[in-house]
């Protein structure tokens, strides 16, 4: 194959700068451990307190990228040493793009938990687990899947 | 502090979806399908800037949050550099929502195969790999060498 070739046409999906694409895989199986223990607390407000630092994760992922989280420097400081370099370097805007999906649904969870909704606490941590477990497993690119959806539901006439 | 067993089962079935959902999504990627989910609206491409190939072309519907869209591209820019008539071109869905309306376009990537009229042939979803790439070249046109039987 001719992966080191440049794109000949300018490319609508050129990075920035390159990232890892292992990081973000790595630290969604990271993010979905702590999700399931938030399930096996359930409705509780341990539950809750877990949750919201998931999100808190998620927000700052949102933020700096998948690579500005604790999972990303986790891999950064302890996996990518034992690693060979990466084969290709990944666009860090997916990952982000993620990280913001997993911001809504377990902000959700929190807000409502807080709210005294706390049999929501292990719902949104479900539904979160099961994108960050795909993310993980699979590599399931939530931005693919979602990003055309939710422009279609914009009321705006585009 | 103790677990609820209800709370076990929760996370089993969540596993268990994870795992069904998983294969699901990873048999679909890439697949090439011959027979388009609707009519082919007859898009102008030209209008769009997308130059025909003479034998086929590959229009790569992208976007910014697609992980699997340079791998994509790049796997089709390879394919059409080395085969004669072949065309590779990359639209991003935010400069064509009509067309990602008109043609029922929900993932990114989702390539067009066109032949040479311009008409929708096959199309797929997901990040390619070469074989696929190769499929999907194969429905619209021919292999210019006709396999010959083997003689001694």
């Amino acid at each position: 194959m001719t992966s080191e070739r440049p794109a000949a046409q300018a490319p609508v999906t050129q990075a920035p700068a390159g990232i890892d694409p292992r990081g973000p895989r790595v630290g969604a199986g990271i993010t979905a451990l702590l999700l399931a223990v938030v399930v096996l607390l359930g409705a509780t407000t341990a539950g809750l307190v877990l949750l919201a630092v998931v999100a808190a994760g998620f927000l700052l992922g949102a933020v700096r990228g998948a690579q500005g989280t604790v999972q990303g420097w986790l891999f950064k400081t302890l996996v990518r040493p034992r690693l060979a370099p990466p084969a290709e370097l990944e666009d860090p805007r997916p990952p982000r793009f993620a990280q913001l999906v997993g911001l809504v649904v377990t902000g959700v969870g929190v807000v409502l938990g807080l709210a005294g909704v706390l049999v929501a606490v292990p719902w949104a941590a479900g539904i979160a687990f099961v994108a960050a477990g795909l993310n993980a497993v699979v590599g399931l690119c939530l931005g693919c899947e979602l990003y055309l959806l939710g422009a279609r539901l914009r009321p705006s006439a585009r | 502090m103790t677990v609820q067993p209800t709370q076990l089962v929760m996370l089993a079935v969540l596993v268990l979806a994870t795992a069904v959902l998983g294969a699901a999504w990873k048999s679909r990627q890439g697949r090439v399908r011959t027979t388009p989910a609707r009519q082919d609206p007859g898009v102008d491409w030209a209008a769009r800037g997308v130059r025909l190939g003479e034998r086929a072309t590959f229009v790569q519907l992208s976007a910014e949050v697609c992980a699997p869209c340079r791998a994509t591209a790049r796997v089709l820019t390879g394919l059409a550099e080395r085969e004669a008539g072949v065309e590779h071109h990359e639209l991003d869905v935010d400069d064509h929502f009509d067309l990602v309306r008109e043609l029922g376009v929900l993932t990114t990537p989702t390539v067009l195969v066109l032949d040479a009229n311009g008409v929708q042939a096959a199309r797929s979803s997901g990040g390619m790999s070469p074989a696929q790439a190769r499929r999907a070249l194969d429905t619209v046109v021919p292999p210019l060498v006709e396999p010959v039987e083997t003689r001694p």
